[in-house]
């Protein structure tokens, strides 16, 4: 499942959903991503996430069925906020459900290196020198190579 | 044809969206980049650097040859930043 939105989600109830009633799932793995206080040696005191509205939704469905189609997953989902955050407040939550650890584990691991790269979101952070886009990490580009050979 | 804009393109240009009709003899992605960045300054300024800028037609990310079409939602934005 799929959801793209303002407000904030919160991980105890998601997770014991994502697995309500469905006794073959024998693991959950998650990812949750947080606003760090710094960026680019900066003190960030908020960020602000930009989407594009139609695609982002688009591109989280294909990569979550991509997931679907390389493991064995029971359920899964991919929640993502937009709008201004605060150092500590959550931006993403990817859970995978399984029978089995090892394909929730990667498969919680290829969605988020996925979604970096592909999904149209775009970072402004307020730092003391004002505010400014975030830019593209190259580790993220190899983070989501490393699933392409399989 | 629309096209819509985002994160510092957005901001560089001073729009979010325009509706415009295919201009004439634009046959692909490269054709209309060059054509914004000779319509003024401002444009040519923010698409100074394609190496930086992505584009995605009717919501897939496509390359420079990728064909256009009347109608076509043509979405041009920088290297995406989020998770």
């Amino acid at each position: 499942m799929i959801r793209v939105q303002r407000e904030d989600f919160d991980i105890g109830v998601e997770l014991q959903r994502l697995a309500d009633g469905n006794h073959r799932i024998g693991g959950i793995a998650s990812f949750v991503g947080l606003v760090r206080d710094m960026g680019g040696g900066d003190r960030v005191s908020a960020l602000t996430l930009e989407h594009y509205p139609g695609m982002t939704e688009k591109k989280l469905a294909e990569i979550e069925l991509e997931a679907h189609r390389r493991w064995p997953l029971d359920a899964s989902l991919i929640i993502h906020r937009y709008g201004r955050l605060e150092p500590g407040d959550r931006i993403v939550l990817v859970a995978t459900a399984s029978p089995h650890r090892e394909a929730a584990l990667a498969a919680c691991h290829f969605l988020i290196d996925w979604l970096k790269t592909d999904a149209p979101f775009w970072k402004s952070e307020e730092t003391p020198e004002g505010e400014r886009w975030v830019e593209t990490r190259h580790e993220d580009d190899t983070a989501r190579g490393r699933w392409e050979k399989r | 044809m629309k096209i819509l804009y985002f994160a510092w393109l957005r901001a560089r240009i001073g729009c979010a969206e325009e509706e415009l009709p295919l201009p004439s003899g634009i046959r692909d992605v490269a054709d209309l980049l060059a054509w914004l960045q000779a319509r003024s300054p401002r444009y040519a300024e923010a698409l100074r650097d394609l190496s930086v800028v992505r584009v995605a037609v009717n919501q897939d990310y496509v390359g420079r040859k990728h064909p256009l079409h009347e109608g076509d939602e043509v979405a041009i934005f920088p290297p995406v930043t989020g998770g």
